[in-house]
């Protein structure tokens, strides 16, 4: 089908270093799929194979139905967009959003025209003359989207397309790619190491860790049910806490520090595992209760929107986040730690 | 695939039907040949049934083309034809002489030289191999690359190894043609000639390699002693005069290899002004201390100094500021931040100049030759066992021999080197901050080493200005415009006449270098290409054979050139084209480490952006790549010129009547003792190369600022 993507077990190594375990993976076509991940866990290399830049060691590689695994980049109908945006420098604003045009022998004209079009679809019609160095740093980053997308590609890829932008600006280019690709009705996958970034962007990402996927699937999904404590941790806060599991089934009976806990979420086995509890989750009072855990506040910080404490406990340091309002506990205070048993997950130890 | 190989075969088809097999008498350029040359088809229907060989190579990929259906079949037969056409075009050649054939093979068959016929057919089946590898998935499926490097190493195979493997040939050959063994040979390389250690000894004079070794190795080590003394002044002091430095590193890139032992005898030779000056004035007695010893290392240390502030430069800018700065707020005084820090991060750029000094040195043939006296080094050694009173070709063989285990061996030990340890801190991106000043005491010792230096240097270039206007050196100093007239008299009667002795061999350098120039550039940069943005097997081997004419002196090479290259199958002495091949070849791998330099500073996600916005790497190559290396090739155009005019080691052996080169045109002049034409044609040279340089400079200087918007690598 046009515009999807899909890895059959491949693998890529760089002479002892493996990139890439065997790994596959299906993207529908229309959707913004993100790699996510910590540096160096696989993600550019994921997307250098789509482009078909790296060569796979081992496995297939498909783009809209037909085997690429073998094809070189230039034959397939992908487009890149870069980290450091690769703008030809010798070239005008223009004759870089052409250049794909051009090269495949379209006429002069046409070439023109399309460029133009594209230019204006990110919102830089009159800047074409100009040399991508007269650009500022956003703007050359939405030239690098429009040389992309004019081509049409069944595919988009986009290799941390934000990091060379400061932060305030960050979230307005994302929103302005993001609506491109709805626009457009594009294919793009998406690579960043940003969790925000990718849970503002995705409809679905795909967490990568150690040269394989971690966990995949909507935004929503990694955070509601992360599957393992690395993905619990990577997307949104938490804090992980180990507990004994001493009743399993419909229901989840756990045991924290002498505490009898009723969980109302079902779980296959008992045991040892890890409680997964969101630091804004977690209620901050004096008075002790038979389901409190006590703590002393180590560190606190006002931030404004919100109160930061880190406490101490005897399952150990736990991170909380309180509602904005005047610093109701101090350093060295001691506290009662409460939180609702529907918002706790569990993961495997 | 199948366009591309197709294409090729054609060509190779035509070749082989249409254009003389053969070199032809005047040249292919003439087409003098044009229906009296027969093609390799027509001798192979004539009397030569061996020329119907090549074809078999052609006709299996023709076969594959129109037989084969999928992919890999038709890479694979092309390959087949491909190996297999190259493997019998070079087999017929190597076997059947000139002269007779080998091996005892078809008895009484000969032929002459291989010709453009042969070239065009032997490119043909090349590329259909690299295109047939191309497909089978090598060099990302792409053919261009793979026939690039195809092409380079069919090139260096050709014009480095072939010639190279002669004098290993030669040097192993028994007399009276009896084949090849070492009973000739072990006796031959240890001789006393080569090795003895009288002069050590003081009984006498050493053996051409020991003079070679420790004429290396003094230049070596002043160079580099100099060479640091420069650089730390350029880098390190308030010195005004910054600018003159620089124009000292230009010089000896533009001066012909003896000019400076010319100089050096117009100053302390017998009848040189200092001599006289001092015969005069204390009585002092004439002697010829000059030639000899000292005199080829002064002047060598002359001529390299500049090549070692060059490369010292980088190496002390390369240290990094902020690691100064670190040192010196941890309470180092200056002197202990030089010593402790700054000159252990540039030990392996000294090591480095210290090699590249002890190669030039080695591989110096003008200097000796002006000034050796009794002194024997091997490069000269070499060119009087080729063509002195009795020819020794074995003799010159195992001198050459030698002389490349020396250099090479030094060219190994600097990879070595600078491969494992090159922890200078280039990072490329600005380091901010300022180079610690030297303290005073080394400040002052660098001056008192460095300036008299360059003054001499100053005063020896005057000299041989002014020399070139007077009469007779040391006898007769009245000006004259004689030696400019006797070498480039113009005389307008009836016409104008170029009656001057040297304006042949003038006109032929410069066109000989004109033509070598963007041949050698565009080798250079290809290969360099290649090296940075290419991943192909074998790719450590590629670049270590393409580096490796940089550590063949020319003397060597002239002389595998003349073994290889005088006969059958490929017949080049005596043409132009000997001439600009040999410079190609020579100075090949200065293009390519321009060519690296400037490629390592394009971010590679260039090219990838072009690729994956569908274009291929030819297209790549031309409407991105090139465009960006203007500054760099117009350089390796430069440097590949004006080293075409200055070299002199390898074109004394190739130079012919018809042919004649600048260089071997003044040696001549000396050998006569005509010092004043000499210097005159010397001081036209260096005048002509200079504002080729300087009209280089400024273009390269305009085009820099349009790439002030260089992209970094992330
Ligand atoms: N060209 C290469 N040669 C060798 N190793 C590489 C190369 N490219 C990437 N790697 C290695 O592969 C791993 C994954 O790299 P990459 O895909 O770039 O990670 P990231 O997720 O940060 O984009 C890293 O360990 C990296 O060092
Ligand atoms: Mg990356």
């Amino acid at each position: 089908m046009k515009g999807s993507v899909r890895f059959e077990n491949v693998t890529k190594k760089f002479g002892e270093v493996v990139a890439l375990k065997p790994l596959s993976l299906d993207i529908t076509p229309g959707t913004l799929v993100t790699l996510l991940g910590p540096s160096g866990c696989g993600k550019t290399t994921t997307l250098r194979l789509i482009a078909g830049l790296e060569s796979a060691s081992e496995g297939r590689i498909l783009i809209g139905g037909q085997d690429v695994t073998h094809l070189s980049a230039t034959y397939r109908k992908v487009s890149m967009v870069f980290q450091s945006y690769a703008l030809f420098p010798h070239m005008t604003v223009l004759e870089n959003v052409g250049y794909g045009l051009s090269v495949k022998g379209m006429p002069k004209a046409e070439v023109k025209a399309r460029a133009e079009a594209g230019l204006e679809t990110v919102g830089l019609k009159d800047f074409g003359a100009r040399l991508p160095s007269e650009l500022s740093g956003g703007q050359q980053q939405r030239v690098a989207v429009a040389r992309a997308i004019v081509l049409e590609p069944e595919v988009l890829l986009l290799d941390e397309p934000l990091s060379n932008l400061d932060a305030k600006l960050r979230r307005h280019v994302r929103e302005e790619i993001r609506q491109i690709q709805q626009r457009l009705g594009l294919t793009a996958v998406y690579v960043t190491h940003d969790q925000e970034e990718a849970m503002a962007v995705s409809d679905r990402i795909i967490v990568m860790k150690n040269a394989e996927i971690a966990q995949e699937g909507t935004p929503h999904d990694l955070y509601d049910r992360p599957e393992n404590a690395f993905i619990a941790d990577f997307i949104g806060d938490a804090n992980l806490i180990d507990v004994e599991v001493t009743k399993s089934g419909a229901e989840t009976e756990i045991a924290l520090q002498g505490r009898r806990l009723t969980l109302p979420l079902a779980s296959t086995a008992t045991g040892p595992s890890k409680m997964v509890l969101r630091p804004h989750h977690i209620r901050l009072s004096r008075e002790p209760g038979p389901e409190r855990l006590p703590a002393e506040v180590t560190y606190a910080a006002w931030l404004g929107n919100s109160v930061q404490y880190t406490l101490s406990t005897a399952v150990g340091p736990i991170f909380a986040i309180a509602p904005p309002q005047p610093l109701p506990f101090r350093q060295g205070d001691s506290v009662q730690l409460a939180f609702a048993p529907g918002d706790v997950r569990l993961v495997p130890a | 695939m199948r366009r591309t190989a197709g294409l090729w075969l054609l060509i190779g088809l035509g070749a082989y039907g249409l254009m003389p097999w053969y070199m032809v008498a005047g040249g292919f350029w003439s087409f003098g040949w044009l229906g009296t040359e027969r093609s390799a088809l027509g001798w192979a229907l004539a009397d030569r049934a061996w020329l119907w060989l090549p074809l078999m190579g052609c006709a299996i990929a023709g076969a594959t083309l129109v037989v084969a259906r999928k992919q890999l079949s038709v890479a694979r037969g092309l390959v087949a034809g491909g190996a297999s056409g190259l493997l019998l075009l070079a087999a017929q050649g190597l076997v059947i002489l000139g002269n007779g054939p080998r091996l005892g093979l078809m008895e009484g068959a000969t032929q002459p030289g291989m010709g453009a016929g042969a070239f065009v057919v032997a490119a043909a089946l090349l590329f259909l191999l690299t295109t047939g590898v191309s497909g089978l998935g090598r060099g990302r499926g792409d053919a261009f690359i793979t026939g690039m490097i195809g092409a380079i190493i069919a090139l260096v195979g050709v014009f480095v190894f072939y010639p190279m493997s002669f004098i290993l040939i030669r040097a192993f050959e028994l007399r009276g043609g009896a084949g090849l063994g070492v009973s000739e040979f072990l006796p031959r390389f240890f001789a006393p000639e080569i090795w003895s250690p009288a002069c050590l000894l003081g009984t006498g004079y050493c053996g051409a390699a020991l003079n070679s070794l420790l004429l290396g190795i003094a230049t070596a080590a002043s160079t580099t002693l100099l060479g640091l003394a420069f650089a730390l002044i350029f880098t390190r002091t308030n010195f005004r005069a910054k600018r003159l430095l620089r124009v000292l590193t230009i010089l000896p890139i533009i001066t012909p290899p003896f000019v400076i032992g010319l100089a050096l005898i117009l100053l302390f030779g017998r009848s040189g002004t200092v001599t006289e000056f001092f015969a005069d004035a204390f009585g002092w007695e004439k002697t010829r201390w000059l030639y000899g010893f000292w005199g080829v290392w002064l002047a060598q240390t002359l001529s390299f100094t500049p090549i070692a502030f060059l490369v010292l430069i980088g190496v002390v800018e390369g240290v990094s500021p902020s690691m100064e700065e670190a040192s010196q707020t941890l309470d180092a005084n200056r002197w202990q931040t030089f010593r402790f820090v700054s000159l252990p991060l540039m030990r392996p750029g000294l090591a480095n100049a210290f090699l590249l000094g002890f190669i030039e040195s080695l591989a110096d043939f003008g200097n000796p030759l002006v000034l050796g006296g009794n002194f024997n080094v091997l490069s000269t050694e070499i060119y009087f066992a080729i063509v002195g009173t009795v020819a020794d070709p074995a003799k010159a063989a195992i001198l050459s021999l030698i002389l490349l285990s020396l250099t090479l061996g030094a060219f190994m030990a600097q990879r070595k080197w600078l491969g494992k340890k090159n922890y200078a801190t280039v990072t490329g991106k600005g380091d901010s901050g300022r180079h610690a000043a030297l303290n005073p005491g080394l400040r002052v010792a660098c001056y008192a080493i460095a300036l008299p230096w360059a003054a001499f240097t100053l005063v020896l270039y005057a000299l041989i200005v002014f020399g070139s206007f007077v009469k007779l050196w040391g006898y007769d100093h009245s000006l004259t415009f004689e030696h400019y007239t006797r070498a480039f008299g113009i005389v307008f009667r009836n016409g104008v006449h170029f009656t001057g002795a040297a304006w042949d061999s003038y006109v032929t350098t410069i066109t000989i270098a004109a033509i070598a120039a963007p041949l050698t550039a565009a080798v250079g940069l290809a290969t360099a290409y290649l090296l940075v943005r290419q991943k192909f097997t074998g790719k450590d081997a590629f670049e270590f054979s393409t580096m490796l004419s940089f550590a063949i002196p020319g003397t060597v090479i002239g002389v595998a050139y003349v073994m290889a290259f005088n006969f059958p199958p490929i017949e080049l002495t005596a043409t132009g084209l000997i001439l600009v091949i040999v410079f190609v070849f020579r100075n090949m791998p200065v293009g390519v480490r321009g060519g690296i330099a400037a490629m390592s500073q394009l971010d590679k996600s260039l090219d990838e952006a072009s690729i994956t916005l569908g274009a291929n790497s030819a297209t790549t190559l031309r409407r991105v790549i090139l465009p960006l290396m203007g500054p760099a090739i117009l350089a390796a155009l430069t440097y590949a010129f004006v080293r075409a005019i200055t070299s002199v080691s390898a074109v004394i052996f190739l130079v012919s009547a018809r042919y004649n080169m600048a260089t071997s045109f003044i040696v001549g002049r000396v050998e006569n003792g005509e010092f004043g034409i000499a210097i005159a044609y010397a001081t036209v040279l260096i005048f002509t190369m200079l504002a080729a340089i300087l009209a280089l400079q400024l273009i390269i200087g305009r085009r820099k600022l349009r790439r002030a918007d260089r992209i970094e690598a992330h």
